[in-house]
């Protein structure tokens, strides 16, 4: 395979990220993030829809009359949505109800509806599959990584297994006491807006 | 408790405490987008008070008559009280928003123009509002009847009202400060969503 066609899976895996470059799908980046588990089921679930509604928009992109097509790609995003939820609630179930609405909510993530319309609709199957791909994966990046760090510093965990040693923690004659705001909104704001800043200083990326 | 009251605290939890975006994360990406103006800002913002205070509602309708367990009872034909098509809500509450938000836009076209001059092209946006849809998944989650259901959805627009005219006066001043590179723009704008998002977790001691 040569570089262009393998541009649209690598590139938002780095610099053109969805979230920290396109600024797509952030609701969901901030609110799954307390704990690694969740961060990693949103991010299968998103990976499997954006796949999913790229390879379906790709292949009826000659079909759809462009008045209608935020309706039918809607339609095609909420069928997909509709499956892997009850999918969550049939196998996952403890971890669809953290998730609460945020699956649902995947619907209405700008990045699903955002590829559709910019590249979906203009391109072949294989790249489309490509891109969804691509971009799913930039995507559970930064969420993977947002939700490292508020679990590390939050509860001092990683994927539930206690990772800071508990002789260290205040209550047993140590020091450390774990920063409970990361637990809340404004860590998430704090850690994603670093992570921003991180990720345009190395690819160089200035906004105005 | 009087009714009245229990409305008044529902209305001042859901818009300072439980702020929908600040403390929900829902309806992020217009949030960033649009808060580089303070006019456009509060245009957005009646809006989705607006849209959110007639759609909530409506669809507590259709998921309490239609689609909830058993709610197809009040047809009284056999085998209805078992009935339950809540699988169904993403895509018949995805379908009555945008439904609602063209009607709205006719008709503040036929009715009230200059309403429709100031809102008009915010309209189409917030179909796929993050806010919107995730107010009306709420609305099912915390099992609201139809009176909270309003009060709910209007105030959950105040809250996003509140928050996005808040953003936009703060970068409004930031535009003559000098910000590193790499923070310019979404980074330093999460961070100070993050500052908001704080000062508004002080309102969580008001119990009414």
């Amino acid at each position: 395979m040569t570089k262009k066609t393998l541009d649209p899976l690598v590139g938002p895996m780095g610099v053109n990220n969805p979230i920290t470059r396109q600024v797509l799908g952030i609701c969901s980046a901030l609110a799954v993030t307390v704990k690694m588990d969740t961060a990693l089921v949103m991010s299968g679930a998103l990976i499997f829809v954006l796949v999913g509604s790229n390879v379906m928009v790709s292949l009826l992109r000659n079909l759809i009359p462009p008045r209608a097509r935020i309706i039918v790609m809607l339609v095609i995003i909420a069928t997909l949505v509709i499956f892997i939820d009850q999918l969550l609630k049939a196998f996952l179930y403890d971890i669809s109800k953290q998730l609460s609405v945020f699956v649902g909510l995947i619907i209405t993530n700008c990045i699903v509806l955002g590829r559709a319309e910019a590249f979906a609709l203009k391109n072949g199957v294989g790249a489309s599959a490509l891109d969804g791909l691509g971009n799913g994966v930039g995507y559970g990046i930064i969420l993977v990584l947002v939700a490292f760090f508020r679990e590390l510093f939050g509860s001092g965990t990683f994927l539930g297994i206690q990772v800071v040693p508990l002789g260290l923690y205040a209550q047993h004659g140590g020091w450390y006491m774990n920063n409970g705001l990361m637990l809340l909104a404004p860590g998430a704001f704090f850690v994603l807006g670093l992570l921003v800043w991180l990720q345009r200083t190395i690819s160089g990326y200035t906004e105005d | 408790m009087e009714p009245a009251m229990h409305y008044l605290g529902l209305a001042v939890e859901t818009i300072f405490i439980k702020n929908i975006l600040l403390a929900y994360f829902l309806g992020m990406c217009s949030f960033l987008a649009i808060s580089k103006s303070v006019e456009t800002s509060i245009g957005l913002g009646l809006a989705v008070v607006f849209v959110n205070g007639i759609t909530v509602p409506l669809n507590w309708v259709i998921s309490e008559y239609l689609l909830g367990p058993g709610a197809l009872q009040w047809t009284g034909l056999a085998g209805m009280s078992g009935v339950d098509l809540s699988f169904l809500n993403y895509i018949i509450f995805i379908a009555t928003i945008a439904a609602m938000v063209q009607l709205v836009e006719m008709a503040l076209d036929r009715f009230s123009p200059t309403l429709y001059q100031s809102l008009g092209i915010f309209l189409p946006l917030i179909a796929v509002n993050c806010a919107i849809l995730g107010s009306s998944l709420f609305m099912v989650e915390r099992e609201y009847g139809f009176i909270e259901s309003a009060v709910f959805g209007s105030s959950a627009g105040a809250g996003f009202f509140l928050a996005i005219v808040t953003l936009a006066t703060m970068r409004y001043k930031l535009r003559y400060s000098n910000v590193p590179p790499g923070l310019r723009g979404l980074g330093i704008a999460m961070l100070l969503t993050g500052l908001i998002s704080m000062a508004y977790m002080s309102f969580s001691g008001i119990n009414l």
